[in-house]
Order: C-alpha cells, then structure tokens, then sequence
C-alpha cells in the first residue's frame, strides 16, 4: 500500500496529555464570560420564526408574495417593539412545493434553526406532508392554506390555520349566491390533488342545499400543460363552469377556456387561484369579461376599501391594480397572502397571551392560540373580522365575489362569517401535547 | 359534444402535440443516431429555448410577430451554441462513452435547470402568439395560432429530411452514423461532425420550444415531459430512424390526444408506456430501426 495517501494515526502526535488539554479547553470554554449571554437569550434574543417558502416549484409565484407580505408584516411589528418586546426573525427555507421537502424543512427549522414556529406554507399537499414531522417535533406550525385539512381535525394540535378561511367554508358560504345568481346547472373544474378534493367534496352538497346540481366534475392533475382536451367533458346543458385551478399553467388554462368557448360561454365562476399572479387582461382573457370569481381579499383597490386595507396595500407595495409598486407586470397573489399578514399578528396575539420566552413554551402557545375566539377588522386584520374555533385550529371570515368588469375586478357580494359556519368535525383539545 | 366534433378537436390537440413531440424527438434521434449519445439533459434544451423566447420577445417589444420570429432565429442559435460548448468541454471528454456520457447529461440537465432557476426564475412566463385567431367552428372554437405549429413543424421536418438525404453534410452526418471509423478513414471530421449533429440536435429541441411557448409558458421545470415522450417516440420508432421518429410522434401524439380526450389523460400515458414496453419485448430496435450490426 501506498503509505503517503494514507493517514498514520501514530504520526499525527495525538497523544493522551493532549487530548486532555483540548477536553479542558473545551469545558473552559464552554464556562467562559462570553457563554453567559445564552442564559439570557430568553428575554433579548429575537423570535424566531421559520417560513416554510415555496420558493421554487409549482407554487413559486405564491411563494415569492408570500414572502413579500410576511416581510411587510414582520417590518410592521418590529417597528411597534416587536413580540414581548423581542424582535421578531425570520429563517427561510425553500420547499420546493414539495410534501416530502416540507417535512424535512419543518424538521431543519426545530433541530437545526430552533425555531420558535414554523409558519407559511400554502399548498394543501405541503402541509398534509409536513404536519406529522411538526406534531413529533412538538412544534407549533402555522399554516396559510385554506385546505380543509387542518379544520379536518385530521392532523394534530401543533397545526392552526388562523388567518385565511378554508375551502369548505369558502364554499358554504358562497353557493347560495352561485345558485341563485349565476345558474343550477354547475360543472366542476378543479386541480387533481388535496386541495381541488376539498373543491369536488364540499361543493355538491353545499349547492344541493340551494336546489342547485353539479352535474360533472373533472379532474385536472396541477403539473398539466395543456387543458383543451379536458373541456368536451363539460356537458352541454351546463349552465355554470365553476373553475379552480393552480400552478404555472394557470393562464394556459384560461386561455383555452376561452378559446373554446369565446363570448358563447356558460356563466363562469373561477376561484381567483386560476388567475392568482396572473394578469386578466392577458391576451386572450377578454371572454372573462362578466364572469364571476371568488376572492379572498381583493385584487384590485376597492372604492370602499377601509383605512387598514389602503395601510395593508401601502406596506406590503402593490397598486391599485393589486401589482408591484412600480412593476405592473408583476401581479400578486392578493386573494391568498393576506393570509401571511393575518397569521403573523395571531401569532403576537397568542405569544404575548401565553408570556411566550422560548421553545419550552411551546405548549403554552399551542393552548393560548386555541383560546382564540375572534379577530377584529382593523391594522392587524385588514381583510375583515375573523371568529376562530380553537377545537378545529380554523378561523372563519368574509369571502368576496367579484365580477370582472372593464378589465378590473369590482366586489359585487361579500359574504357573511355565519354564512361559511359549520359543526365541527373534532376537536384537537382533546389531544396531548 | 357529438362524436364527430369530439373526435376532430382530439385530433387536432394530437397533431399539436405530435408536431412538437416529433421535432423535439427527432433531436434527440439525430444524437442518438449519430453519436450514439443518450441525451438526458435533452429537455434542458427544449426549456432553455423557451426561456430564451421569452427573453427575446419581452426585450424587443413592438408587434408580437416580430419578437416572435426574432425568437424562433435566435433562441436555437444561442441554445445551439450552449450544447456546442457543452459537446466540446464534456462529452468530448468522455470519449462519448455511452455509460459515462448518461451521467454527464444527467449532470447537464441539473445544471441547465438550477441554472434557469437561478437567472429566470421559478415562475412560468407567458409570450404571446405572433397572431391571434380564433378558427370558429359549429361545436367549439380553436386557436389559429395551434394549427400554424403544426404546419411549421412539418414544413422544419421536410427540410431537416431534406438536408439528411439531399446535401452534403448529410451525406457526411450518414456515413459517420453508418461507421464512423470507416468514416474517418475517409477523411470525415468525426469529432466536427458530431459537435455539429449535438448542436443540431439542442437546436430542434430549443425550435420546438418556441414554437409551443406562446400556447404554454416559458417554465424552468418544462423540459421533463417532453424529455420523457421523446424517449418514448424515439424507443418505438427506432434510435436514429428520422422516418421512425415522425411515424412514433405522430402515432403518440394522435394517440394521446384521443386517449386523453375519450378516456382519461392518465390511460394515455400508461398506454403510450406500455407500448414502448411491447416494443422493447418484440422488436427492441423500434418500429422502423434496423438491427443493431
């Protein structure tokens, strides 16, 4: 053998003596002045919040709001002192829109980063994936998705959803106007995973209960390209093509809606994720003019918009057209990263409620949040009041249905919270921590 | 829908999708063929070309057909000189060993990707249609612009088969895939040969591209499936067979258009994997491939 690329451990001069002065180096070191300040961490360190960011993947233009606005949020605290004083950091990780990625990001920010939350996530199949890793690592995971996953009671006490609706409620609450507005007649178009199953399950009854029918329900996986040979599916007689769609083909997607139907369509009613970061008035989206869309807070500045929605709108910079500042190509995700905003003062509100100093507290936080009952309308809240079930780890609020009109999208109809109410399916409380 | 209307908008989508398929196969073919160089990192060339697109037609501006056709000439000559580049610093290199150039093109295509990623961006981009016509006909409408790629797709392959049969550097890119040693002792440049036929083959791909972005977007992760259904078009028409390759995209394309349209997107693809399966099992040179010498 060659001895010069092997390493002689006999040379290397290691001996016993020395290895006993860099043992008590070490514990001197680890005695020393300057470790003392870790004691005080608790009260002068800052909050660290891991963002579970789809930075890549599908869901990257989500990704990339999602961190403009939790940036916007996090700089608003900080300047009014921050969270029991401390200033509030934020870690992020990419996901890469992936369940299997998210979990090992939930499990990076509790042992690597340490944490205090986990927080961000948007897509429905993300946080299904990573919220066992957060319920063993015992850390409180709080999620802006609008699934139904987390209202499910299917996951575990660590998981909350406090500051967007979820989809089942959205859906209540909407489908008396659906039926009575646009058509009873409704054909169902929604993304081929957790998210678009919550869409295929909630909607058939809902609008049975207002004498109305989906009469067909396709499936589109959300990696797919091309759509037109999806739409024959659509039966004639169909009166209304309720559209949800995400991911990057999301203008494809309506384009050849409209190529294959033009102004001769049924009424349309889109979930604005078909069009979230997209501009509607693309080349060939005329045909949307007079359809109907849901939005979660609108796109587009409203004439009654309130006080805090115009500070929300300034902060997080977008337009009246619901653009970057000074980049009106860049269209942002309005109806779903308000969300962000929303969760983070939850998040204030449930620290300071529990004296939160550190992760031992985690558990405290878990039961603070779940003592939540309501959001009022103002800075903190800006796209509406809010009550919150602690049991379900869900809040409930207003939804908006808009209708395209000269290229912009105006509230025609705002929802009330009652109206997207339903009993609940469980109760995390009963769970240990 | 009537079955008649049904099945015309089911073929039409197939024929789009096998005007594509069939360039972007016949690439990945003509590397095949020639260099007997599996090209993983073949899809990379196809999103390259459609990020390129983008970025041609947004910094010109005007009228979308000019950025367009400024597109469809200068995306594959910049994705032509990347693979080029990429011919000579790596696979060269390799002696274009069959099991070592694999990994390498693996590698290419994770660093075209990241590299997409990092300069482009994760979002998708759209590029708007050099012109926008709707065709209206009795049971639905549809897109001008989708049968105009179908047309300038077989115009490309026309003259792709042209240049193989007809010219000189076809004649020359025939002998080196016949045998290239004998080719050599004729006093062909082998090694120019295949940097050209690499080029070339990047190129087809990066055209298809162009020719599809404006119906889809420019995306950084858009390369996969075509990368995976020129593999499937090229394994039943035959490695290197450009007549094998056009006869597959089109039977694949078709295929998938009317599965897809009549049963389910999904049943298509699973049939389309399994007849490369069949094809592998009783007659592994593909369709219209000749036995391996």
């Amino acid at each position: 053998m060659d001895k010069s690329k092997t390493f002689d451990l006999s040379k290397t001069g290691l001996t016993r003596r020395t290895a006993l002065k860099g043992l008590a180096a070490t514990a001197g070191l680890v005695t020393a002045p300057g470790f003392v300040r870790y004691s005080q961490a608790q009260s002068s360190a800052p909050i660290k919040i891991g963002f579970q960011s789809h930075r890549t993947g599908i869901g990257a233009a989500y990704g990339r709001w999602y961190e403009k606005t939790t940036a916007a949020a996090v700089k608003a605290i900080n300047a009014a002192g921050g969270i029991n004083g401390r200033q509030v950091e934020v870690i992020i990780e990419d996901d890469g829109t992936d369940p299997g990625r998210g979990a090992e990001v939930v499990g990076k920010f509790a042992t690597q980063h340490k944490t205090d939350i986990v927080f961000g996530t948007l897509f429905s199949h993300v946080v299904i994936g990573s919220a066992p890793a957060a319920g063993e690592a015992k850390i409180p995971y709080f999620v802006v998705s609008e699934g139904h996953h987390v209202a499910s009671t299917k996951l575990n006490r660590y998981v909350f959803q406090p500051g967007i609706t979820d989809v089942k409620s959205q859906i209540q609450s909407m489908a008396p106007w659906i039926a009575a507005n646009a058509g009873k007649k409704v054909t169902q178009i929604f993304p081929d995973f957790a998210f678009g199953y919550d869409h295929r399950d909630y909607l058939p009854p809902a609008l049975k209960a207002q004498g109305a029918d989906v009469i067909a329900q396709i499936a589109i996986p959300p990696t797919e390209s091309s759509f037109t040979k999806y739409f024959p599916q659509i039966p004639a007689e169909t009166e209304v093509i309720y559209h949800v769609m995400v991911g990057p083909a999301v203008l494809t997607f309506v384009k050849e809606l409209g190529e294959f139907y033009g102004s001769n369509r049924p009424q349309l009613f889109g979930f604005m994720d078909s069009l979230e970061a997209t501009d509607i008035n693309s080349p060939g989206l005329e045909f949307l003019d007079g359809s109907h869309f849901w939005e979660g807070s609108p796109r587009y500045a409203q004439a009654d918009d309130s006080a805090a929605q115009k500070a929300y709108r300034a902060a997080v910079g977008i337009d009246d057209n619901g653009a970057a500042l000074g980049d009106p190509k860049d269209v942002s995700t309005a109806s779903h990263m308000f969300g962000c905003w929303e969760t983070l003062y939850v998040v204030k509100k449930a620290m300071e409620d529990a004296g939160y100093k550190g992760p031992e507290d985690r558990a405290k936080l878990v039961e603070a949040t779940e003592a939540l009952t309501a959001f009022a309308e103002g800075p903190e809240h800006p796209q509406g009041p809010k009550t919150f079930n602690g049991k379900i780890h869900q809040c409930f609020g207003i939804q908006n249905i808009s209708k395209v009109e000269g290229g912009k999208l105006k509230v025609v109809h705002k929802t009330k919270i009652e109206d997207g109410l339903y009993e609940a399916e469980g109760d995390y409380t009963t769970q240990a921590l | 829908m009537h079955f008649g209307p049904h099945l015309l908008l089911a073929a039409l989508e197939g024929l789009v999708t096998s005007a594509v398929l069939a360039l972007t196969a016949l690439g990945l073919s003509l590397v095949f063929g020639v260099m007997r160089v599996v090209n993983v990192a073949h899809g990379e060339f196809f999103m390259l070309g459609a990020v390129l697109a983008w970025a041609i037609t947004t910094s010109i501006g005007g009228h979308p057909a000019l950025g367009f056709l400024a597109a469809l000439v200068i995306a594959p000559l910049i994705v032509g000189a990347i693979a080029l580049v990429a011919e000579r610093l790596v696979l060269r290199r390799l002696n274009y060993n069959p099991e070592a150039t694999i990994v390498a093109t693996i590698g290419m295509l994770y660093i075209i990707q990241q590299l997409a990623l990092t300069f482009y961006g994760p979002e998708a981009r759209p590029v708007e249609p050099p012109f926008t016509y709707r065709i209206l006909l009795p049971w639905f409408g549809y897109s001008g612009y989708k049968l105009s790629v179908i047309a300038a797709s077989a115009l490309l392959l026309v003259a792709t088969w042209l240049v193989l049969t007809r010219t000189k550097i076809g004649l020359i890119m025939r002998a080196t895939q016949y045998d290239s040693e004998t080719a050599q002792a004729f006093g062909i440049p082998v090694g120019r040969v295949y940097g050209g036929v690499f080029a070339l083959g990047a190129m087809l791909a990066a055209i298809a591209a162009v020719l599809i972005v404006p119906i889809s977007q420019a995306h950084y992760l858009m390369g996969q499936d075509p990368l995976l259904l020129s593999f499937i078009v090229v394994i039943i028409g035959g490695l290197g067979s450009l007549r094998g390759t056009v006869v597959a995209a089109v039977l694949i394309g078709l295929s998938d258009g009317i599965i897809s349209m009549f049963f389910s997107p999904t049943l298509a693809k699973i049939i389309a994997t399994l007849l490369v399966a069949m094809v592998l099992v009783f007659r592994p040179q593909g369709l219209f491939g000749t036995a391996s010498r």
